[in-house]
């Protein structure tokens, strides 16, 4: 049983040097077998586990991570959370989990620091306004909150954009979307392990698998580092390596891997409350509770597994933040990293099973997995308790490639692929 | 981040070039007796390896011709580049 996390109880540990605390998730050897086994221990890992657990009462699962929760694309992203996205399918998927995320703090009892500090979109062409004002439009139509803002509006919101219209890509007008905003990245991957541990879920870091056991067209386990382990079923949430867990059964996926990039500012007073995303001069930014601008880079256009990136996409990125926020100039950034993400031709994800019975995926989401993280998790561990997936996620089965039925959100992704 | 020896121009900075994906994807020769199934193998199925991969790459800000590249993914070093229609080297 865990102890609550309350006032009192940092109270209480304050009395010993928070010398006492409780291990928030435990550090098991795997069993012989389980009854499932995720394969991935990110947020979308993670969450898939606890949801299995506290849902469906499968509580017989390990979560196996080959370095460190959360210390892939979890660690990596800009932490920005939003639903509006212009199809219905999306729009379902990405607000189911939105909502979520109103509450999760209170359900997991830990502070994942969601912040609904709304998240604009700016448009810098005519184009750009014709396709955000039917994005606002599609978006209200689902029920998700979206407002198309002028450029005085803009200004308004947030008053250190550079709203000239002697610019290259002067603001013509922007989206908002109030309810949407960060939270905590750790925070999340750390609140749903010890969840997920307090409910009986084994996780087991530095644990790589190496191949997967089949049975003809049934799974029967895994090899790993620490040695097989038995399981009917295995739930690969494995994001950019998603392919590579996928040869060792077989399988081929439409995903291509690629570096995307980020950069952290050195730490300053307030300046920017929301989060400001722009897909046309693709420079995005907002500033961390710690002061730091967080802004988000693009993606090479090669395959690669090299967690870095090259230096052009920063420059690309920055070049356009300068314009847009002058203030900046002299910023000095502290640092910068890339995370490999795994692209669909769609640009949306599969959460699905596959034609191997006992082998599911949760993979694709490309640059934009962060915000979907509860939902993500919830819905793919509907998807592995019942074999079938929930009416939220049936549209992003792995199908979609054969029959032709794709989510094209490539408009709404906002990180041009 | 890397440098690319174009077949055609000599060494250049990765970021002239554009990566057109895996290489070796043959188009159907007779695309109207092709399944669902077979289409979707051709047009979206990748093998997305993380290790050497076969790779076509277009010096979209040169000579703007295509050729092949033998590339490892996991380091981003190239082991061999030969021209379209060529035999694959032995790496």
């Amino acid at each position: 049983m865990k102890n609550k996390y309350s006032v009192f109880s940092l109270i209480k540990n304050a009395f010993s040097n928070h010398e006492n605390w409780q291990r928030a998730w435990g550090d098991p050897e795997p069993k012989k077998e389980y009854d499932a086994i995720i394969i991935g221990g990110g947020g979308h890992g993670l969450a898939t586990a606890y949801y299995l657990a506290k849902k469906h009462k499968i509580t017989n699962i390990a979560v196996l991570e080959k370095g460190w929760i959360g210390g892939g694309n979890t660690g990596r992203n800009t932490t920005i959370i939003r639903s509006n996205y212009l199809w219905d399918a999306s729009a379902g998927l990405y607000d189911h989990a939105l909502k979520i995320w109103e509450s999760l703090s209170q359900e997991l009892n830990y502070n994942v620091m969601f912040s609904q500090r709304g998240v604009m979109n700016l448009a810098h062409n005519l184009q750009d306004v014709r396709d955000l004002k039917r994005r606002t439009h599609a978006n209200r139509l689902n029920g998700i909150d979206a407002v198309w803002l002028n450029t005085k509006e803009v200004k308004k919101f947030c008053p250190i954009i550079n709203t000239s219209q002697d610019i290259r890509y002067p603001v013509l007008g922007g989206t908002l979307q109030k309810r949407a905003g960060t939270a905590r990245h750790d925070a999340v991957a750390w609140g749903y392990a010890r969840g997920a541990d307090a409910l009986g879920v084994d996780i087991i870091q530095n644990c790589e698998v190496k191949g997967i056991k089949r049975n003809g067209n049934e799974v029967t386990g895994v090899e790993t580092s620490k040695g097989f382990i038995k399981t009917k079923k295995i739930g690969v949430v494995a994001a950019g390596h998603s392919s590579v867990i996928a040869n060792m059964a077989g399988l081929k996926l439409p995903l291509e891997s690629k570096p995307l990039q980020a950069l952290v500012s050195e730490p300053v007073k307030p300046v920017i409350d929301t989060v400001v995303m722009s897909n046309a001069v693709h420079a995005y930014v907002s500033q961390s509770d710690k002061g730091e601008l967080v802004i988000g880079a693009g993606t090479d256009s090669y395959v690669s597994y090299t967690q870095k990136g090259s230096h052009t996409v920063v420059e690309e990125t920055l070049r356009a933040i300068l314009e847009l926020y002058p203030i900046f100039s002299r910023m000095k950034m502290l640092r910068q990293w890339g995370g490999i993400v795994d692209i669909c031709p769609d640009a949306s994800p599969i959460i699905s099973k596959t034609q191997i019975k006992g082998l599911y995926f949760n993979c694709g989401w490309g640059t934009g997995g962060f915000k979907a993280t509860p939902g993500s998790g919830d819905l793919f561990a509907h998807t592995i308790a019942n074999d079938e997936p929930h009416k939220l996620n049936a549209a992003f089965n792995i199908n979609r490639f054969v029959s032709g039925d794709l989510v094209d959100e490539h408009g709404a992704a906002a990180v041009a692929h | 981040m890397f440098v690319i020896n174009c077949p055609f121009c000599g060494e250049r900075d990765q970021s002239e070039f554009s990566s057109g994906g895996e290489a070796h994807i043959i188009r159907p020769k007779q695309p109207t007796e092709l399944s669902d199934d077979q289409w979707a193998e051709y047009l979206f199925m990748r093998k997305n390896i993380k290790g050497v991969q076969f790779e076509r790459w277009n010096h979209a800000h040169g000579c703007r011709k295509w050729f092949n590249m033998i590339r490892d993914t996991s380091n981003d070093k190239i082991h061999a580049i030969y021209k379209m229609g060529e035999k694959p080297p032995i790496v």
